[in-house]
């Protein structure tokens, strides 16, 4: 086995387990920092896969600014896991029994016989002053120019949807209006009340 | 690197929406509730524009740009332009229904428009990757738009499921996609259909990827085993939602189907096609059969509308240029209907009421004749009643079946229409031999009103005249 082998198997293994991780672990906290292994194993096959630029951007990206977000998000929120879990049990064995059966057919008609090296070889290795950046840079700009602007829509219809479905002005809340007070008088706070003496009691 | 500059003057009704949409956005930011009736008007203008520039690009060839991302073809004229043609309508109809309930919003129209970018995207696309982009612009601006009611609990609920299913199935578009990218080396459908029909990749490969994507496409047309959401979501959304979610993504749905199937996948046609009757078959029978069971009328539309689908899924099986046309005819004369049966709901609904049970339509006729005969023409027309435009379709697409030599296959879905053709006589049962449960008086605004009856008179005399729909949808497939 080369030592490229050893470092994809041992990276896999870690995805798969943290992934496995993410969705059976109690403490939502410990799920979201297993997300965050997760994407550090898949930036690390990115980066076997001479993918230099992609893997950098989703350490960034998704670890540096989503997953700190996420963790925001998750300890604001008070989840009550155990409630969660509970249903869990009755869902087990058919979904387990449907994942074993489609990851059986699966492998059997994409395993090695059918998709392995031999049928379709691995892509040649690039030069060692190959710029990766450069090289997706000057195709997002010119071959996927027209994908690239409907990413740019997608994620503007993504602003438009989030802010309309929590941005909301409620009737009784109170705030101060700044140029009301600025322009207040003195006649419209202070009142002089004329009464006549009384005598004491 | 070789590249060639992309004639942007191909896409330009896609541009004009999109600034259009980006317009709206910034000009509703500056307009106060009396006023908001501009960010109306100039979405309509938006949908009429974008018709002319579709019309004046319209070329009986194909042509491809974008680094082959995008085709323009007859068929991808037509079928904008019925987008446009329907969300025009969907907006006549809805205006009276969003201002009675304080959703007539800017958000309201511009995520409608980002809709309808979606779906150009999708009829032009000509490249895995545009199809899923604008499968997921369309989606995304769906899901928002059923949630739009956000205090509403059915609507956020029905907003959820119709999020997570959606999920799932782009996943396994995406997956079906990743391995055919895989085996054939190309996002390109072109360059997928020259590789398939060189025969060097081993079908076994290419039909794993085939099924992942069918799943998508199946869930995204609501066909059965993949409709779980749609009664939901139908039921759920605010009625003007579920009018624009039940007519034009449709069309982008069928066009979906085209592009991948025929497009790109045409060269397993022989695999496709066993899966198609499958789908076929079972939303036929499932979406008839369920449908009688229902007494709200918008889920006894959606079980409805799984039926039709599986019609339409009928037409693209046959693989012959006949079929395409006659599935063509089928969805958009389903996108009329479809219009119409919501816009039936839009009518008798008020502020606070919702006329969704069949209960509300007890004896219609004692209460206002005209709208009556209205319904009983839609009615009559999904049945498949001749001679109404819905008895056209289906005969076209039986003809279609026909022709292809699946003669049994037809006759299946002959009585599961007479099966279905229960439910629809039951409305019409109900509103001529009942005696009303509720003698409130039927007050929809002119505008709605003219709009109902406009549709309903176009569905008699689209099916007293179908030559020419026919026609077009022929000629799409004519190249």
């Amino acid at each position: 086995m080369s030592f490229e082998q050893i470092v994809f198997y041992f990276f896999s293994a870690i995805l798969l387990l943290s992934a496995l991780a993410v969705i059976t672990v109690r403490n939502p906290v410990h799920a979201a920092l297993f997300l965050v292994l997760a994407f550090f194993t898949t930036a690390a096959l990115w980066l076997l896969l001479e993918a230099e630029f992609l893997a950098i951007t989703l350490v960034l990206v998704y670890v540096g600014a989503v997953m700190v977000l996420f963790l925001f998000v998750v300890m604001m929120l008070d989840i009550n896991t155990s409630t969660l879990k509970e249903r869990l049990g009755s869902y087990l064995p058919v979904g387990g029994l449907v994942a074993v059966l489609a990851i059986a057919v699966m492998a059997a008609a994409v395993g090695r016989d059918h998709f392995g090296l031999e049928q379709y070889a691995a892509p040649e290795r690039l030069a060692a002053d190959a710029s990766n950046t450069r090289m997706i840079g000057e195709q997002l700009y010119t071959v996927y120019l027209y994908p690239f602007e409907l990413a740019a829509v997608i994620l503007l219809v993504a602003i438009i949807a989030a802010i309309a479905l929590t941005l909301r002005t409620r009737p009784g809340s109170r705030y101060q209006n700044i140029d009301k007070q600025v322009k207040v008088k003195r006649d419209e706070r202070l009142r002089v009340v004329k009464m006549d003496s009384e005598e004491r009691k | 690197m070789n590249f060639e500059m992309p004639n942007f003057a191909l896409a330009m009704p896609e541009m004009f929406v999109l600034g259009m949409a980006c317009l709206i956005l910034l000009v509703d930011l500056f307009l106060n509730e009396r006023s908001r009736v501009v960010t109306y008007l100039l979405s309509q203008a938006t949908l009429v524009g974008a018709f002319i520039l579709t019309l004046s690009l319209y070329t009986p060839v194909r042509e491809l740009t974008f680094s082959g991302t995008f085709v323009l073809d007859p068929m991808a004229s037509v079928l904008k332009m019925a987008v446009y043609a329907v969300v025009f309508v969907m907006f006549l109809y809805t205006r009276s229904y969003l201002q009675a309930r304080q959703m007539f919003t800017g958000e309201f129209y511009t995520l409608a428009l980002f809709g309808v970018l979606g779906m150009m995207v999708m009829i032009s696309a000509h490249s895995f990757l545009t199809l899923y982009l604008g499968l997921e612009l369309l989606s995304l601006s769906m899901y928002a738009m059923v949630a739009l009611q956000r205090d509403n609990r059915v609507a956020s609920e029905a907003a959820m499921k119709y999020f997570l299913l959606g999920a799932m199935a782009s996943a396994m578009l995406l997956y079906g996609m990743s391995m055919l990218y895989g085996v054939t080396g190309s996002l390109d459908l072109g360059e997928i259909s020259r590789a398939i029909d060189e025969g060097e990749i081993e079908r076994m490969l290419l039909v794993f990827g085939l099924v992942f994507m069918l799943v998508g496409v199946a869930f995204k047309l609501g066909a059965v085993p993949f409709h779980m959401w749609v009664p939901d979501v139908y039921h759920g959304a605010p009625t003007a939602v579920t009018q624009f979610i039940s007519t034009a993504p449709k069309i982008a749905a069928f066009a979906l189907l085209i592009r991948l199937l025929v497009d790109g996948l045409g060269g397993l046609q022989s695999e496709w096609h066993d899966i198609l009757v499958l789908l076929a078959i079972l939303s036929i029978s499932v979406g008839n059969i369920i449908a009688i069971a229902q007494t709200n009328i918008k889920r006894m539309l959606a079980y409805s509308g799984i039926a039709h689908a599986g019609f339409l899924i009928l037409g693209v099986l046959s693989g012959t240029a006949e079929g395409y046309a006659a599935g063509m005819f089928y969805v958009i004369v389903y996108a009329v209907m479809g219009l119409a049966g919501f816009g039936m709901v839009l009518l008798m609904s008020r502020a606070g009421f919702e006329a969704d049970s069949l209960e509300d339509y007890k004896g219609l006729n004692q209460r206002n004749p005209w709208f009556a005969l209205m319904v009983l023409f839609i009615m009559f027309s999904m049945a498949g009643v001749p001679p109404f435009i819905g008895f056209w379709a289906k005969l076209a697409v039986l003809q279609a079946v026909v022709a292809s030599g699946l003669i049994w296959l037809a006759v299946l879905a002959v009585i599961f229409s007479v099966i279905g053709a229960f439910y629809y006589l039951r409305v019409i049962k109900l509103m001529y031999f009942d005696a009303p449960a509720d003698e409130a008086r039927i007050e929809p605004g002119r505008e709605l009103a003219a709009v109902f009856s406009g549709n309903a008179l176009v569905i008699l005399a689209m099916g007293l005249f179908p030559g020419a729909l026919m026609a077009i949808c022929i000629q799409a497939f004519a190249l």
